[in-house]
């Protein structure tokens, strides 16, 4: 048991990265190691993959010494509209 | 030998794609490890540089250091680094890989 919810992940990436759409899904039965994120910001913008990711992990990087797998997609505004229409 | 920054600079540039990974391409011993040898197989991507971090633990923590990135598997791609699993695997839906690997001659 680590701990960890998809409520408290939510809530700080909420915080930190304002995004308009926010997913977390716990992957491992609640005991909070396994996490799939989805996160579509503004502040993605103009910036690459690599980057995007690195907010992302910066922004979770105390959850991230505890977290053994985590599945992260980041996108733009842009994307994500594109991804909801098809 | 030690994994110094040198070190490092020299393996990335070594080889056009390189991979730092959880066992070795014939053997993954991870999902996320396997995913990304997958995807550089789809892409006709091969004798890349491969490097079992379960074999060395000096080289697991170093190339975390290295990079300022937490995890293994790291693709490296004319000898910058491009990102883990999930980016690599985005950057194969999104198309964007076939114009990074284009860069370093490899065409897919």
């Amino acid at each position: 048991m680590s701990g960890i919810t998809c409520e408290f992940l939510q809530e700080k990436l909420q915080k930190e990265l304002n995004p308009i759409h926010v997913e977390v899904v716990d992957l491992s039965d609640g005991c909070g190691g396994k996490f799939s994120i989805l996160v579509v910001s503004d502040k993605f913008e103009g910036k690459p993959l690599l980057a995007q990711h690195r907010m992302v992990n910066n922004c979770l990087a105390e959850e991230l010494k505890t977290i053994h797998a985590l599945t992260l997609k980041t996108m733009k505004p842009a994307q994500w509209e594109k991804q909801k229409e098809t | 030998a030690t994994w110094t920054t040198e070190k490092f600079d020299e393996v990335v540039k070594k080889d056009k794609v390189v991979v730092f990974m959880k066992g070795v391409p014939e053997q993954p011993m991870c999902g996320f490890s396997n995913a990304v040898v997958q995807i550089l197989r789809m892409h006709g991507v091969e004798g890349y540089g491969a490097y079992n971090v379960l074999e060395d633990e000096e080289l697991r923590q170093g190339v975390k250091e290295y990079s300022s990135w937490p995890t293994v598997p790291q693709v490296y791609i004319g000898g910058e680094f491009i990102g883990g699993c999930d980016i690599v695997l985005q950057l194969h839906q999104q198309g964007e890989l076939i114009e990074e690997l284009q860069k370093v001659g490899i065409r897919s």
